[in-house]
């Protein structure tokens, strides 16, 4: 599925009671609001190969004096049992991500833009004691 | 040097500008036309392929021929020694070993053929196997270029709304204060509810007199006496 027939999908889509708003904001990347939650957008792209779904948590500079470390090494011991979704760094900003196959269902590709809208907030609660 | 420790490089430096590609359009062109190249390589090699492998199959059956002709000829040679005739065995003895050297021939060729087979069987694997790196490599740079077109188009788009990207604890809070109000209003909706099909109206229809209230009609009976009293 191609990122435009995603967009068209997820304007129609109602799962269970959350709705997805979606606008490209260049050619290439996708950005989805799940449930309303226009906080945490889920940014979205497509190779040949992968659907990648990216949500930005926090700007390293947010963190609080002398956490970085003990925070890296506990979001990668979080990885493991996070469902469908990792902790990444991209470009100085703290992320957290899914990617799936471009040749993924619909209805694959909804249920992991759910998880990861939710995973993205319970992290954001979470780790709400790093930040400064 | 392979493509991840590459990118792994460019990462750890840290000392790029914002937007810097960590891998340079030129690295997917080549990692595309190394994909082109080796599947090019690849459909020659299984071109060559059928065709050494119908050749050596021709030969083979060249060779079952030439072989039964000899034992064929071995078999008249030998009758023509049962019935004397030397000259005749002679002849057919010549004729074998015609048949020997075509044989001695047709097996030169099958070598030839088999060492092909053998090669360019080894050089389909190895185009498959340079097609299948090349192709993981530049999922690689693909999925880079991705998430650094993704973070571009993010940053661009906050620098043209001139805004900035909220604090985390702020989007927090708002997402935690509509996640309240989404909790409250369905409480509130509740609560309508259940005044609508509970309690409250139930009152009300006592009040109106609907509904059977057993007080509501020994008023009435009450009432219906006194009528009759003052009649």
């Amino acid at each position: 599925m191609d990122l435009q027939a995603l967009s068209i999908k997820l304007a129609n889509h109602d799962q269970e009671g959350m709705t997805f708003e979606s606008i490209f904001i260049t050619d290439d990347v996708l950005q989805v609001v799940v449930d309303q939650n226009e906080e945490l957008p889920i940014y979205v792209t497509a190779t040949e190969e992968q659907m990648l779904c990216i949500t930005y948590l926090f700007d390293e500079k947010e963190l609080k004096d002398n956490v970085t470390a003990e925070l890296n090494a506990s979001l990668l011991k979080l990885n493991v049992p996070v469902p469908l979704s990792a902790f990444a760094i991209i470009e100085g900003k703290y992320a957290i991500y899914g990617s799936l196959s471009v040749s993924s269902a619909f209805d694959d590709i909804a249920h992991e833009l759910v998880t990861l809208g939710d995973n993205a907030i319970e992290a954001l609660e979470t780790l709400e004691d790093y930040l400064a | 040097m392979g493509i991840l420790s590459k990118i792994f490089t460019a990462i750890r430096g840290g000392a790029r500008e914002v937007g810097e590609t960590i891998v340079d359009a030129n690295a997917l062109r080549i990692f595309e036309q190394e994909i082109a190249d080796a599947k090019n390589a690849l459909n020659k090699a299984k071109g060559s392929l059928t065709e050494v492998m119908a050749k050596e199959m021709q030969t083979k059956r060249k060779i079952t021929a030439v072989e039964n002709n000899i034992a064929e000829h071995e078999g008249f040679a030998g009758e023509a020694l049962n019935k004397g005739d030397e000259a005749l065995a002679l002849e057919i003895a010549e004729k074998i070993g015609e048949f020997e050297v075509e044989l001695a021939e047709q097996q030169a060729i099958l070598s030839t053929f088999v060492g092909s087979v053998k090669a360019l069987k080894q050089q389909v694997k190895q185009a498959e196997k340079s097609i299948k790196e090349n192709q993981r490599q530049l999922v690689m740079v693909k999925t880079t270029d991705s998430v650094q077109k993704a973070t571009m188009a993010v940053n661009d788009n906050l620098v043209n709304n001139n805004s900035t990207m909220s604090s985390a604890k702020e989007s927090l809070d708002r997402i935690k204060k509509r996640q309240q109000d989404r909790q409250d209003q369905m409480a509130a909706s509740q609560e309508l509810y259940d005044q609508d099909t509970g309690a409250d109206l139930k009152a009300k229809m006592a009040d109106a007199g609907i509904g059977g209230s057993p007080k509501a009609k020994s008023d009435d009976i009450l009432a219906r006496i006194r009528a009759k009293q003052s009649s």
